[in-house]
């Protein structure tokens, strides 16, 4: 069944400038979906428009058989239920003024999601393997992979069905980013997961289907392990040529 | 002791002292103005004394020279400068930030119009500014002043409110706002507001300062508060002329009016840092 489509969209910020051209994409219910591409390729701006912050210049995007439309309010504050996003950069992605708890709180507030909110609060941040005493303090009391595992409690507590991740391991150093990556793996069992990234090594750990975009255009898409063992783009085997390999039995020249 | 120790202790007993301070200072001036308002030394308008007298038991701070009691006039002067530098603020503020929140917000060519506009006004100084809307207003007294002087700083409180609002518009927790659901009213006085907050008060603080200072120089040129009510510009310039002979009418509301100026900056500061969250230790 298919959650997310977009059909032939484009996007430019000036006729002359092209960001998207003509992409098309399904996400599935329970799919996890690697987008990668270098810094410039349009992934970002794919992102805004499946948030609804920003529309299409031509195409369409559905969710869940319904179109995007971010003027439809009652449609839009159903869908900000149902898709939530966790962002790049741990530091700037938490109001530094607010408790742990308001900004996990926020979304409930703010979608009139009822219920007991410090529950809600402290499952979340349970889920994703915080204390829940950890509610009334601030964020400039936390490790970078703290706060990014406050930021997917924020996403996750309006329990959405899809999951959209902007670089979201980019900025941790390699273990937490490990630590962050096996999170997230654990929680695209019970929801879709797009997986934005330009790190191809994270995309294969996570990511069961993998779309390579370049200068906003979709060049090739599929199977994790068969684009990656077998890429028949000739941008995808320049990205796969530049991932970085551990070498022990070279001297670094 | 570790180095550690040494940088953490003044950080830790800085923002209390200068709280303190800032109390000490500012709740003097209050306590002095209420006191003004129910108890004086003498009639401000009469003969107390001699001319030009100098200190003495009757007469803490001396007369000016019509014999009128010096404190008496200081202690109006307090309440007059409070009144301003309160009023001028709350209109500064409340005109500034509304017009810089519009033009953070605005789309780019109503932006640019707003910017280059507060630019212009900037450029003026405070007083010339004051002066203008004191005249266009044909009465000249403390309300219009207060009122001038507001209009006067809000041109730099919009300008200011503008940078520090677009600047907390590109993070990311306030496009996680939006994608939680947040309408923009409530991201303002949510997330906006509380952030660009620290920085504000920290200049409206300063602002009192300036706008009692400008009142006083208003009043110096006849185009403040009115006689009786002196305030501390008008007690200056009426002892311009006996400054060599009795200078303590001129030193003594210099005196006054500096030490609220810095009492007032004293006590924004402090109050910043007791408030601000990411400023408590860790």
């Amino acid at each position: 069944m298919t959650l997310v489509r977009v059909q032939n969209v484009s996007f430019g910020y000036s006729a002359d400038r092209r960001i998207l051209d003509d992409v098309s994409l399904d996400i599935a219910v329970g799919d996890t979906i690697g987008l990668v591409g270098e810094s410039g390729s349009g992934k970002t701006t794919l992102l805004r428009l499946l948030l609804g912050l920003a529309r299409p210049d031509s195409g369409t995007i559905s969710f869940d058989g319904q179109k995007l439309d971010p003027s439809n309010r009652a449609f839009m504050r159903d869908f900000r239920r149902q898709a939530q996003v966790v962002y790049q950069d741990p530091y700037s992605s938490l109001d530094p003024r607010q408790t742990i708890f308001s900004i996990i709180a926020e979304p409930l507030r703010s979608l009139k999601i009822g219920g007991d909110h410090a529950k809600l609060v402290g499952d979340a941040l349970e889920a994703v393997g915080l204390d829940r005493d950890v509610a009334a303090r601030y964020p400039h009391q936390f490790s970078g992979g703290q706060r990014q595992r406050i930021a997917i409690a924020r996403a996750i507590v309006p329990g959405p069905r899809l999951l959209l991740a902007d670089e979201a391991v980019s900025a941790l150093d390699l273990t937490t980013r490990t630590r962050i990556v096996d999170l997230l793996s654990r929680l695209s069992q019970d929801m879709s997961l797009l997986f934005v990234s330009h790190d191809i090594g994270v995309v294969a750990a996570l990511c069961r289907r993998i779309v390579i975009l370049e200068k906003g255009r979709i060049v090739e898409a599929g199977d994790t392990r068969q684009v990656l063992a077998q890429p028949q783009h000739p941008y995808t085997q320049r990205l796969l040529a530049s991932v970085p390999r551990l070498s022990l039995t070279q001297e670094p020249s | 002791m570790t180095p550690a120790a040494i940088t953490a202790a003044p950080d830790h007993c800085r923002p209390s002292l200068i709280l303190w301070a800032g109390i000490v200072l500012v709740g003097l001036h209050v306590l002095v103005g209420l006191l003004s308002l129910v108890w004086l030394p003498y009639d401000p308008t009469a003969m107390a004394g001699g001319r030009l007298e100098g200190p003495s038991l009757l007469h803490w701070i001396g007369t000016d020279r019509l014999g009128r009691d010096l404190l008496t006039h200081l202690m109006i002067g307090s309440r007059i400068a409070l009144i301003v530098g309160l009023g001028a603020v709350a209109i500064g503020a409340a005109l500034g930030v509304t017009l810089g929140l519009l033009a953070a917000f605005a789309s780019k060519w109503l932006d640019d119009a707003l910017a280059a506009t507060l630019d212009i006004l900037i450029a003026f100084p405070t007083l010339l500014i004051a002066m203008l809307v004191v005249a266009a207003s044909d009465t000249a007294n403390l309300w219009s002043a207060i009122i001038a002087l507001g209009i006067a700083l809000s041109a730099i409180v919009a300008r200011l409110t503008r940078i520090l609002a677009k600047r907390v518009l590109v993070m990311d927790y306030i496009t996680a706002a939006r994608t939680s659901g947040s309408s923009w009213p409530k991201i303002v006085a949510i997330h906006i507001l509380p952030n660009i907050w620290p920085t504000l008060s920290v200049n409206f603080a300063l602002q009192f300062g300036l706008a009692v200072i400008a009142e006083a120089s208003l009043s110096y040129l006849g185009l403040g508060a009115p006689p009786p009510n002196a305030s501390w510009g008008r007690i200056l310039q009426e002892a311009q002329g006996t400054v060599y002979t009795a200078p303590l009418g001129a030193i003594a509301p210099g005196l006054a009016l500096v030490s609220l100026a810095i009492g007032v900056n004293l006590l924004a500061d402090g109050l910043r840092d007791t408030i601000d969250p990411t400023r408590r230790a860790r």
